[in-house]
């Protein structure tokens, strides 16, 4: 019997394929009516299923490559309202709850004098009076109104470059505006990600590297998912007169620039930006996310976060995302999201893991992190103890004196020849080497060696309360340090033996006897 | 006989005069030098001058709105003046507090800084004029190759405030003119006649042709940063723009 004959495929018209299971009952019509009616109810269930399954393939945003349900170019924009800046290490609220707006952008450009570090004060190019400028968050289909205002006591023309800009200059060609004077062009955000904006006004080296630069977001249309901390944190490479720490008002040193020789790296414009009372906080089990930019003007950044890893990382500021990452890398002119779970309480570090810009040159901030404390995730210190690097021989802490004297047994010389033998692999192999040869400016031989001929008593003490300073061996100078040796009188008199008869020494027995002499 | 031994006389007396009367000018002999936005085939040529000694002060100019009444904040047109325009006057014939008397004056537009120098018999000097005087150190005629001359200047660019400094404060050069560099911005004739188009990125591409010689530009060379920077401040401006850095000083062909 013969009842599922075909399978048909058609295209559907919006290029799904639907199976259908065509059944062709040829013959035998002896079928049981309740297969029938079985066969007939999975047919369809299949065929419901199939057109379901194939048509959710397409037509629904595809949220790893962050591309929108609507070509940019064709949200429209139906109200409008005023950018709320925020300075850094905040930002502004998310815009998942509103929909694409005409956003007006009033940003003021001031050159004032702050603080670079203690100290040291330096002459910073401001867009809003803080370095990184104000971070500007928008959506993608919103067009931005966007005022610069050239603060009339400036001396410099200034400009605006937006990354996230899609026209000439990233809108540098119409911002160009004097001091006491304002400029106003409009743009449309088309590519959602985390971009840089910058000054762009000759010598544009000049004017990024006194502090012109800051981050603007562009969400995509669903904003971006809800974590429980954000902060603003941009990184810059500073170039001044005078070297790191040197006091007094630092004016700005092309040529230091010009040669990529950074005095300062720091993030958020000055060192300490970030610590102290100005260090970010976040409570064990909250969600953080770091939108961080790099000013440069030319260093690229190594970020990394001392304690922690980024659960996810938008490499670039794009749409790539990669995960359980350490250390990212976010170009001059660049920017990268970073997102992490705090799991313990402790002070997590920001570098940059070059590492000498963190500790020599700022590259330095905290983020502050309180709570329960977690010892399954992480233990802290469970116990400490001591270490002597001595070979096999076992070290310990000094015992009190109330072990029993034992009967001494006084061994035979070829019985000391043995255990010295063997002690003198685990103990003194180690420096002096196998054959007692020592190592040339390091260790003194005990091969021939007219040091150790000369005084047994001498040597016996050595291998007691070990010896520093100068000595003179076979002609030649060592100037060591060697360590007192834990051994009983035995195992002395054993091996010392062992090292008197062998390797040309003189052949003297050493007794416990001698070295209880010595010891005492 | 002797009305033309007369003519003689008060024709070589008044020439002498003429000459004499250059008071708080200097003068500059002519020369040519490659500009920032010159080449080899563009070289340009200055001949003799007399440029003021110092910029034009706030006690000058308020002298000059007496006399013209047209050009005091109330009543000045703004075609000729923005609203920046006399801003650290208290009214219209009095500076405010705090301001000094001998400091250069400033927020004024390029028609008033005009107007001015017309008043006095003189004028604005042309932007070679200018850059040629500007060329020179305390030594040398032409300065621009010199480090500490560059540095100098670009240390200048990123000082705050510098404007509130009196006359004579920055430092003399080789022809005995005073703060060309280190106090304010200067207006001069043609100040738009060189183009930037603020795109400074785009402005060192050789195919601009109101750049010439651009593509030199590319070099890391600080004479390039020190001067480029005032052409870019020049190319920011226009004739009716009042800036607190920005003041002028009069010139005076010679005939």
């Amino acid at each position: 019997m013969q009842f599922i004959k075909k399978l048909l495929i058609f295209p559907l018209r919006d290029n799904t394929l639907c199976l259908v299971l065509y059944r062709n009952l040829k013959t035998n019509m002896m079928i049981d009516s309740q297969i029938k009616r079985k066969l007939r109810s999975l047919a369809s269930l299949s065929l419901l299923v199939g057109a379901v399954s194939f048509s959710s393939c397409s037509g629904g945003s595809d949220q790893k490559s962050g591309i929108s349900k609507t070509n940019p170019e064709d949200i429209k924009v139906v109200s409008e309202m005023v950018a709320e800046l925020t300075a850094p290490p905040f930002v502004p609220k998310s815009t998942a709850d509103r929909a694409a707006t005409k956003l007006i952008v009033d940003m003021e450009i001031i050159e004032e004098t702050g603080t670079m570090a203690s100290g040291v004060e330096y002459v910073y190019w401001t867009f809003g009076g803080t370095v990184p400028g104000s971070f500007i968050r928008t959506k993608v289909g919103d067009e931005v109104e966007f005022h610069l205002k050239n603060h009339p006591d400036n001396k410099l023309p200034h400009n605006i470059d937006l990354h996230a800009v899609n026209g000439p200059g990233g809108g540098a060609v119409s911002s160009f505006v004097a001091p006491g004077h304002e400029i106003v062009f409009q743009f449309k955000t088309l590519n959602p990600g985390l971009y840089v904006y910058h000054c762009a006004t000759a010598p544009v080296g000049m004017h990024i590297a006194n502090g012109m630069y800051g981050l603007i977001l562009v969400e995509p249309e669903e904003g971006l998912p809800p974590v429980d901390k954000e902060y603003y944190v941009m990184q810059g490479d500073f170039y001044t007169k005078g070297k790191y720490g040197e006091a007094g008002l630092q004016p700005f040193d092309m040529q230091k620039a010009i040669d990529e020789e950074a005095d300062y790296v720091v993030f958020n414009g000055s060192v300490g930006a970030l610590s102290g009372d100005d260090a970010l906080t976040a409570k064990v089990g909250e969600t953080v996310r770091i939108y961080f930019g790099n000013g440069g003007p030319n260093l690229v950044s190594s970020f990394h976060v001392i304690g922690e890893i980024f659960d996810r990382v938008t490499v670039e500021g794009g749409s790539l995302v990669n995960e359980n990452v350490q250390t990212t890398l976010v170009p001059a002119g660049g920017a990268a999201m970073v997102e992490f779970k705090v799991d313990v309480p402790g002070e997590l570090v920001l570098v940059d893991h070059s590492i000498f810009r963190a500790f020599n040159k700022g590259a330095l901030g905290i983020l502050n992190v309180t709570g329960p404390e977690n010892k399954q995730i992480y233990s802290g210190t469970i116990q400490e103890g001591i270490y002597l690097p001595e070979g096999g021989t076992i070290q310990s802490m000094p015992v009190e004196d109330d072990q029993p004297a034992k009967e001494a047994v006084e061994m035979t010389k070829a019985e000391k020849m043995e255990m010295g033998k063997k002690l003198y692999g685990s103990t003194c192999f180690a420096c002096h080497q196998a054959n007692g040869e020592g190592i040339e400016n390091a260790f003194p031989p005990l091969a021939n060696a007219d040091y150790l001929n000369e005084d047994v008593d001498r040597a016996i003490d050595i291998v007691l309360r070990g010896k520093s300073g100068e000595i003179t061996v076979n002609g030649k100078k060592y100037n060591s340090v060697m360590t007192a040796q834990n051994l009983t009188d035995e195992e002395v008199a054993a091996v010392m033996t062992y090292i008197y008869n062998s390797w040309g020494n003189n052949g003297t027995e050493v007794t416990t006897e001698m070295v209880k002499k010595v010891r005492k | 006989m002797f009305s033309k031994f007369l003519t003689v006389v008060v024709i070589i007396f008044l020439s002498l005069i003429s000459y004499g009367q250059k008071e708080g000018m200097a003068l500059i002999k002519g020369g040519q030098y490659i500009p920032l936005y010159g080449t080899d085939s563009n070289i340009v040529k200055v001949q003799d001058f007399y440029i003021d000694q110092y910029p034009v002060t706030n006690a000058e100019y308020v002298k000059f709105l007496e006399d013209n009444p047209k050009w005091r904040k109330s009543n000045v047109i703004a075609l000729y003046a923005d609203g920046n325009y006399l801003r650290h006057f208290k009214d219209d014939l009095n500076l405010k507090d705090g301001e000094l008397e001998n400091a250069p004056m400033t927020n004024v537009s390029y028609f008033a800084a005009k107007k001015y120098c017309e008043c006095q018999g003189k004028r604005l000097p042309t932007l070679d004029e200018w850059e040629y005087v500007g060329m020179a150190d305390e030594k040398d005629a032409d300065a621009r190759t010199k480090d500490e001359y560059n540095k100098f200047i670009l240390s200048w660019y990123e000082k705050p405030n510098s404007y509130n400094q009196e006359i004579g404060s920055t430092f003399e050069n080789y022809w005995g003119v005073y703060d060309m560099h280190g106090l304010v911005w200067e207006w001069t004739q043609d100040f738009n006649s060189v183009l930037i188009s603020g795109e400074s990125r785009s402005d060192v591409d050789g195919g601009n042709d109101l750049f010439c010689g651009g593509a030199a530009l590319g070099s890391s060379d600080l004479m390039n940063y020190a001067a480029f920077m005032r052409y870019a401040f020049r190319g920011s401006v226009k004739a009716n723009y009042s800036i607190r850095n920005l003041g002028f000083r009069c010139a005076k062909s010679i005939n």
